[in-house]
Parts: C-alpha cells; structure tokens; sequence
C-alpha cells in the first residue's frame, strides 16, 4: 500500500495537519502567529547546515529552529520587542540558509522542494519520521492540555494551581519546532505556519469550547490536505500552496457563515 | 502556619520594589492589605504563588497549600472560545463541590456564557468561584471588588467572611474598600514597598504612618456620599423595601 506515492503523500499530509491543528489553536489564542513564522524560517538555516555536513535534515530543522526560539525568549525584554527579535533572529536565519546552500557544490539542490515542500516525494522513512513527530506533539499536547490552556488565559492563575509557566511554554516551542520539521516535506518552511493558523482560525468561527476548536480544527487540516492534494494532482498545480488554498477555501467558508448568522458565535 | 515570609526582598531590574517584608498567615485568618498604587501589593502575591523571583529573603509555603488566587482582572482574548463551566473545571483537582459554589455565587445563569461575553462584576465572581472549587487552604484576592457597586462589594466581603468561617481557610486580601474590610479583618498590614505598620484594624487605623498614607479620618472620605442601602432590588431593578 505505501508503494503508492500518492498513497504515501496522503499519509504524510494527514500526520502533518493532525498535529498542526490543535497546536496552531495555542499560537492563535497565544498570539504567536509571528514567533512561528520565525521558528519556521530558522528552520532553513537548519536545513542548509544538515546539507552542508551532510546530516539529517529533519534533526537540524528542529535544532536550529528550538536553538533560535529558546533564544529569542530568553532575550525577550532586553530593551527590543519580542516581535523585532523574531523579525531579525528569522530572517537572518533565512537568508544564512539560502546563502550557505548557494555554496554547496556537487548536487543541484532543489530549493523549492524545502520552502514549499514536495509531498509527492515523501518517502517510507520519511514517513516513518513525520508519524514519529505527530505522535510526539499529539501526546504532548493532549498530556499537557489543560496546564497549557491555564497558562494560556493567565499564567498568574497557573502558577497558583502549582504549575510553571515556563516548563508549559517550553512544550509549545518544542512542539512548533517538530511541526515545522515534518511539515518541510509536506508544505515547505514558507507555508507550515498556514497549515498551523488558518484550520484554528477557520474553526473559531464555529465553536464554543477549546476543546471543540482544536478537534474541528484538526478536521479541517486534514481535510484541507486531502483536497488541496488531490486537486494539486489533477489540475498539476504545486502541491503545498495547493493544500494551504483549500484552507484558505475554509476559511472563508466559515467567515461567510459566522457573518451570516450575525456573530451569533 | 500556611505562609512564613521572612525579610522578603523583590527587585524589577535595580529598582526594589518590596525590601524587608515579614509575613506570617495561619489557618483561618483573614488579613488585609492596603497601600498607595505602586507599593507592591501585587508584587508579593506573585513572589507567593511563585510568578516572580525573589532577590533575598524566604518565603516557607506548607508542602501542597492550595492556593486560591483571584487576579485583579482577566482577560481572555477574543480568539479562545471558552465557557464560564469549562473555565471552572479547568485543571482543577477537585470539582465535587461546583454545583453548590455556582449556587452560592449566583452563576447558575451565566453557566453557559462565553467568558468573553460576561460584565467585569460577572467575571469577578467567575474567578473567586474559580478559586473556592478546589477547596482552597487559603485565598488570595487582588483587588477582587473592581468592578462592583456598593452594595455588590459588601455582599461580596460579606460571602468571603462566611466561607473563610465555614472553612477555616485563611484570606489574604489587598483591597482599597477600607471601610468595609477592615472591619472583617483580624490584622491589617499596611505596606508601602515595606511594612508600613499592621496590628488589629483600629490600631492601623489610628497609627500615624497609616494617616500619612490615607489621611487621618477614613469615614470622612466616604461621608461625602453616604448610600444607606435599604432596600433591595429585584431582577427587573424594581426597589423593594
């Protein structure tokens, strides 16, 4: 069954928009849409370096992308905003990765492949790695949903029912790095963020409990997926911008109905 | 002895915001903390409940204290669906006892609001309700009446009085609705980035570094409106005598 590539892609694309899904409600309600942007750009310096020394790409994606977000954070406060830092620590992070990848001689390496990803060319180990990393963000996530929520709303409440803000934090920074790291094959390092918001924001309009926006935000990633894929394979379009527009589809979906129904939600 | 602060020092940067603070709560007490804006108030709150670190001093907690903490406010952006019940169920270790503290506070109709939609005095009493499920050994409230009239924040200290008496839990409260709480208190703490003066309610009150900070005669602030509420009213805000 797995020897089919389209078979394969399907697999990858679910895996990767399961996970995505619910943490993407974190970076909504936290306002961290712009923290993952930048997470998602390190990742490319990751990618470049891997190439460079000839190492996983998957470990160094997630490396350089938890190194840089970890330091972000830590430097938050230091007289520039957090959204400056991240403006400056993901771009050059960026732009180092294409600069270094431009000094890589011998194989021509596609370039396209790893900003917008190429799911047709998920591979069975590929595969193998990006189930590794859905399982791991689901368990975290789902283990660790109802501190998460707390600290979400207020960290002061979390902390007086004994928990600690940071460790909780920490699991959404670990957590995006993984998600940006699988989804490299999917949709690519410029459009994992897509995958991650639009489902979320798509299923605010729709719900009423944490819980229910992170399970029809789930749904429609892996929708969006499916869809995206196959319409990719038939009117030959790229296949990660593809995925991210039937999101968008989505959203606009729901917008419409959250408008008619006069914001009864 | 739930709560020992000894020689408690917090800095934000170079600047010390609390020096030299000794603090000790037992069971069952109802302390009240007042001060100007800016004295730190909020600040030794958080270094209890641990949000912040301490540059000197120790703060002794009893091993597993449940602390119920009600922030000055809250709020819940736009973006998180969630409501009053699930707020209230959220990652807290008991909730046998929901039903009745929805009753006692009046919650029973907002039970299925979204937090989002509810009036700053709703979402007060969402939070204490929220600090009293888990059975709290001791209740921190910030400012906890913003937000409520007259006759809303002595019902309020009026239902505080009561749980801390049919619980045995120790209140620990900054509050600036003098009048009405010092009255409830068994020791006030008057701090101004340190313990200013504190003892039993008259005491306080008549100390000179209290009237330096407040003014020398309380009642008098307040006898500029004097509102003898003697009537109540029903839901339609018909009076009734």
């Amino acid at each position: 069954m797995l020897d089919d590539f389209m078979t394969r892609a399907t697999l990858a694309g679910i895996g990767v928009s399961l996970a995505a899904a619910p943490l993407g409600c974190f970076v909504v309600w936290r306002r961290m849409a712009y923290f993952g942007e930048s997470t998602a750009h390190a990742a490319m310096l990751g990618i470049a370096l891997s190439l460079t020394f000839e190492l996983s790409v998957l470990a160094g994606a997630v490396l350089v992308s938890l190194i840089m977000a970890s330091s972000v954070t830590l430097l938050e406060g230091r007289s520039l905003f957090m959204d400056t830092l991240l403006g400056v620590a993901g771009h050059s992070s960026i732009a180092a990765g294409l600069v270094i990848v431009s000094f890589i001689s011998g194989v021509r390496i596609d370039l396209m492949a790893y900003l917008i990803g190429d799911i047709l060319a998920v591979s069975k180990l590929d595969l193998l790695m990006i189930w590794i990393g859905v399982g791991v963000i689901f368990s975290l996530i789902i283990w660790r949903w109802s501190p998460l929520l707390l600290v979400t709303l207020s960290e002061d409440l979390a902390s007086a029912n004994g928990f600690n803000p940071k460790k909780e934090n920490f699991i959404i920074t670990i957590s995006l790095a993984i998600v940006v790291a699988v989804g490299i094959k999917v949709v690519g390092v410029l459009l994992i963020i897509a995958l991650l918001i639009i489902p979320a924001a798509s299923a605010r309009f729709i719900t009423l409990t944490p819980e229910s926006m992170g399970f029809i935000a789930s749904i429609i990633g892996v929708l969006s997926s499916i869809l995206g894929l196959y319409a990719a394979y038939f009117f030959d379009t790229p296949t990660g911008p593809s995925i991210v527009c039937v999101a968008s589809l989505f959203f606009f979906l729901f917008l419409m109905l959250n408008i008619i129904l006069k914001n009864k939600i | 002895m739930l709560i020992e602060i000894s020689k408690l020092e917090v800095k934000y940067g170079s600047k010390k915001v609390l020096q030299n603070i000794n603090l000790t709560l037992n069971a069952g007490e109802i302390v009240t903390m007042v001060g100007p804006n800016g004295s730190g108030k909020t600040t030794l709150f958080k270094a209890i409940i641990g949000a912040i670190p301490f540059s000197k001093g120790k703060i002794k907690i009893k091993p597993n204290l449940r602390i119920g903490y009600v922030p000055q406010q809250l709020k819940v952006d736009q973006t998180l669906p969630i409501t009053v019940e699930r707020f209230l169920k959220l990652a807290t270790r008991d909730n046998s006892d929901l039903k009745k503290m929805v009753a006692f506070l009046g919650l029973k109709n907002i039970y299925r609001e979204q937090i989002n939609n509810l009036s700053v005095g709703q979402m007060q009493r969402v939070l204490l309700a929220r600090a009293l499920v888990d059975a709290p050994e001791i209740l921190l409230l910030d400012e906890a009446t913003r937000g409520l009239d007259q006759p809303g924040i002595a019902a309020f200290y009026q239902k505080i009085e009561n749980i801390s008496k049919e619980t045995n839990c120790a209140v620990l409260m900054i509050s600036h609705d003098l009048h009405v709480v010092m009255r409830a208190s068994d020791r006030v703490i008057c701090v101004n980035g340190h313990v200013c003066c504190e003892g039993t309610p008259e005491n306080v009150a008549t100390s000179p570094e209290y009237q330096t900070l407040f003014g020398s005669n309380i009642d008098g602030a307040f006898a500029l409106y004097k509102h003898k509420h003697d009537h109540n009213h029903d839901v339609q805000g018909k009076s009734r005598v």
